[in-house]
């Protein structure tokens, strides 16, 4: 890759990227993909073009979403729209080329929608009716390029934004840009990210700092990975905007270390980036400069909260302390740090080229843009899906997922993972926005969404969740490390058959104390699974308490 | 100590993270992707080379899961409890595996052939549910599909388990 500069970076952008004359064949290698064994369906296809003779390009891509129906394969012949085939074995692959080969007609079994059925991309049009429910901003080039290709990034419009900022932009402007977008964070408080953009900008420190949190630890969750994997640039120039903005010279990736693929995708971007100027001194030819390192997490649930998470960065154990001082104003190093999520950072280049309005356009109310979910459990397509926000929760679960698996009817959604709460079926038809979700009593979270139907038992889910939680406890302050364990010693005891009314009204008190008193998140956020459930499944724990079953 | 070869990766590690911020869990990743875990005098080593005291070796390694402190054994079994596994029906795998390998979550094998242990999601929830086996990923795990993998690796050669 050569050394970019922003002129060059922009006839790029103009240039539109050639017609192909040849079969084109994608197949999906994030980690979902190749524990359901892409690997082997990538070799069968190489070695039968090679076979052949055919010089055609098999293309590694990241994920498309529909991780329930990997390997997956796309096929695109020249001039026609793209075929999408799904849990592709080697035999069947051999036989997709077969038929590209002889022009015969593609097989018909194992079709899956492709992409273009699933979703549109950020710049098309809204969904009209009928037409596909998803609107990918952050999932844009997931399952469609090479992560390994920087050029494939490039050609889909990579880096425009950055140098859009660099050449035409000051920080002031970028801020306004977000301030009119309405973006809020995406790692689940729902904070206005203009907000921590411009305090970290206005924080006096020696040097700024910016994080990028991809210490994905919500069970039940992996958006972040997906993006990390499946578009490491995207989020690679969000976050080196963000630098610009405030005025960093260093950043740092921290990332679960049970993510070796999104880890070795992101140390290869960051290579791809220096060799290109995007990266290091002097990027694109201008004075600003900004480097990026990684810092690997270690299996720590509470890092996902900012202060744990500086002290992780900072490579000591994971403990809280107390905000504030919140990290925009003293964080890394005591320096002003800007800590952003993964999805956060992918949404930027996005709404700074296209524009805060656009932006607004799109989601509900004061919940703007898109957010992705990872749509897991009893659902009949489990996978992730990135849709509007203010879509019904309905239509995410009915509408794009196809509903129960199982036979048996929904009877919740879980939000939020560890943190958030259940929505019983009843309320399925609440739109997805931060506010909304809140009222119901759980909250948006990072992505997790967690479909359980009539069998599954929500007092043992409580006890699951909360279990958790208490494995996960820090145990630097008491309302969490005491409270949490006390709470599943009575969960435990109502899950035996052996609890009384009281333990219903002390978990109660307990949920209020610790939600008051914890520290951080993690503790605070601790009770909502078991409270939701009671709130809405009452009669379920009371049927397991001694006198219910007299 | 003798073990040579152990001070030479040691100090490599050392020497690659020893002045960059905030690096002290880098280091340690190193050393158990060297060794499989963090051995005690690999550790005191690279506390002296990066003039970092024992104890807060031990505070950080004893705080993340991710750490371990014995040899884990040949073939690493871990059971993902993340939520849509849990759903799936991660605890019965779970249990069984337990049951096969005669050893509890956590625990090693006393021939150090198996270690069991439960993680917390590894991102593949779409598969759920999900097992690992050292680095491969077994997805839509059933009983039947685990059986294989807990099986001695040499059981069928020559008698010898």
């Amino acid at each position: 890759m050569a050394r970019l500069t922003v002129a060059e970076l922009e006839a790029r952008g103009r240039v539109e990227a050639p017609v192909s004359d040849r079969p084109k064949i994608k197949v999906g290698m994030s980690t979902c993909g190749k524990a359901a064994g892409a690997e082997p369906v990538f070799v069968a296809l190489e070695a039968d073009l090679r076979e052949r003779s055919l010089d055609w390009r098999v293309a590694r891509t990241g994920c498309a979403g529909m991780c329930s129906m990997e390997p997956l394969v796309e096929v695109t012949l020249p001039g026609q729209a793209a075929v999408m085939f799904g849990e592709v074995t080697p035999e069947f692959a051999r036989r997709i080329v077969a038929a590209c080969v002889d022009g015969a007609p593609l097989p018909t079994e194992n079709r899956v929608p492709s992409i273009a059925d699933l979703a549109r991309i950020a710049g098309e049009p809204l969904a009209t009716e009928g037409g596909p429910k998803q609107y990918r901003i952050v999932m844009r080039n997931c399952g469609v390029i090479d992560p390994d290709e920087i050029d494939e990034y490039l050609d889909r419009g990579g880096y425009q934004a950055l140098a859009k900022v660099l050449s035409t932009m000051t920080p002031e402007q970028v801020i306004e840009e977000l301030k009119v977008s309405g973006v809020r964070g995406r790692g689940g408080a729902g904070f206005p990210a203009w907000l921590k953009w411009n305090l970290t900008r206005e924080s006096k420190g020696e040097e700024h700092l910016i994080v990028c949190n991809g210490d994905e630890g919500d069970p039940g969750a992996y958006m972040d990975r997906s993006v990390l994997e499946g578009d490491p640039h995207a989020v690679l120039e969000g976050m080196i905007i963000g630098g610009y903005v405030i005025g960093a010279r260093n950043g740092f990736f921290y990332i679960r270390a049970e993510y070796p693929l999104a880890i070795q995708r992101i140390e290869k971007a960051l290579r791809q980036a220096r060799a290109a100027d995007l990266l290091g001194n002097n990027i694109l030819g201008t004075d600003f400069s900004f480097n990026v390192e990684i810092r690997l997490g270690a299996g720590a649930f509470v890092c996902g909260e900012e202060t744990a998470l500086i002290a992780s960065v900072e490579g000591k154990r994971g403990t809280p302390s107390p905000r504030p001082p919140y990290p925009s104003v003293k964080g890394l190093w005591g320096q002003p740090t800007m800590i952003n999520n993964v999805e956060s950072l992918a949404n930027m280049s996005q709404i700074l080229l296209r524009g805060g309005e656009w932006f607004a356009g799109i989601g509900m109310g004061k919940s703007t843009g898109t957010k992705v979910f990872a749509v897991t459990g009893k659902v009949k397509h489990a996978g992730l899906v990135e849709i509007p926000m203010g879509m019904t929760l309905r239509d995410v679960v009915e509408g794009i997922c196809g509903g129960s698996a199982t036979g048996s009817p929904i009877k919740a959604v879980q939000t939020g993972g560890p943190s958030g709460g259940l929505i019983p079926a009843r309320e399925l038809d609440t739109p997805i926005t931060y506010e909304h979700l809140q009222k119901l009593g759980s909250y948006m979270g990072s992505g997790g969404m967690i479909v359980m139907d009539e069998t599954d038992d929500l007092v043992e889910l409580s006890r699951f969740y909360l279990g958790f939680c208490v494995d996960e406890s820090c145990g630097k302050c008491a309302p969490c490390r005491i409270g949490g364990t006390q709470m599943l010693r009575l969960l435990d005891r109502i899950a035996a058959g052996k609890g009384s009314e009281a333990d219903i009204a002390t978990i109660r008190r307990l949920a209020h104390a610790m939600q008051k008193a914890s520290l951080c998140g993690l503790g605070q956020g601790a009770p909502n699974p078991v409270l939701s459930a009671l709130r809405y499944f009452e009669p379920e724990f009371r049927g397991r308490l001694t006198s219910g079953r007299n | 100590m003798t073990l040579t070869k152990t001070d030479e990766d040691v100090a490599a590690i050392a020497k690659r993270w020893k002045n960059k911020r905030g690096s002290l869990i880098m280091a340690l990743h190193g050393l158990q992707d060297r060794y499989g875990y963090v051995p005690r005098e690999a550790a005191m080593s690279l506390g002296e080379q990066m003039d970092v005291p024992l104890a807060r070796i031990y505070e950080v390694l004893t705080f993340y899961n991710y750490f371990r402190l014995k040899s884990p054994g040949k073939k690493v079994v871990s059971v993902c409890m993340g939520t849509a596994c849990y759903l799936k029906g991660a605890p019965k795998l779970l249990d069984q595996a337990s049951e096969e390998l005669g050893i509890r979550p956590g625990e090693t094998t006393a021939d150090g052939e198996f270690h069991l242990q439960v993680v917390r999601c590894v991102g593949c929830c779409g598969l759920a549910p999900v097992v690992t086996v050292n680095e491969k990923l077994l997805a839509k795990v059933t009983g039947e599909s685990l059986e294989p993998h807990l099986l001695q690796p040499g059981a069928t050669e020559d008698g010898k388990a």
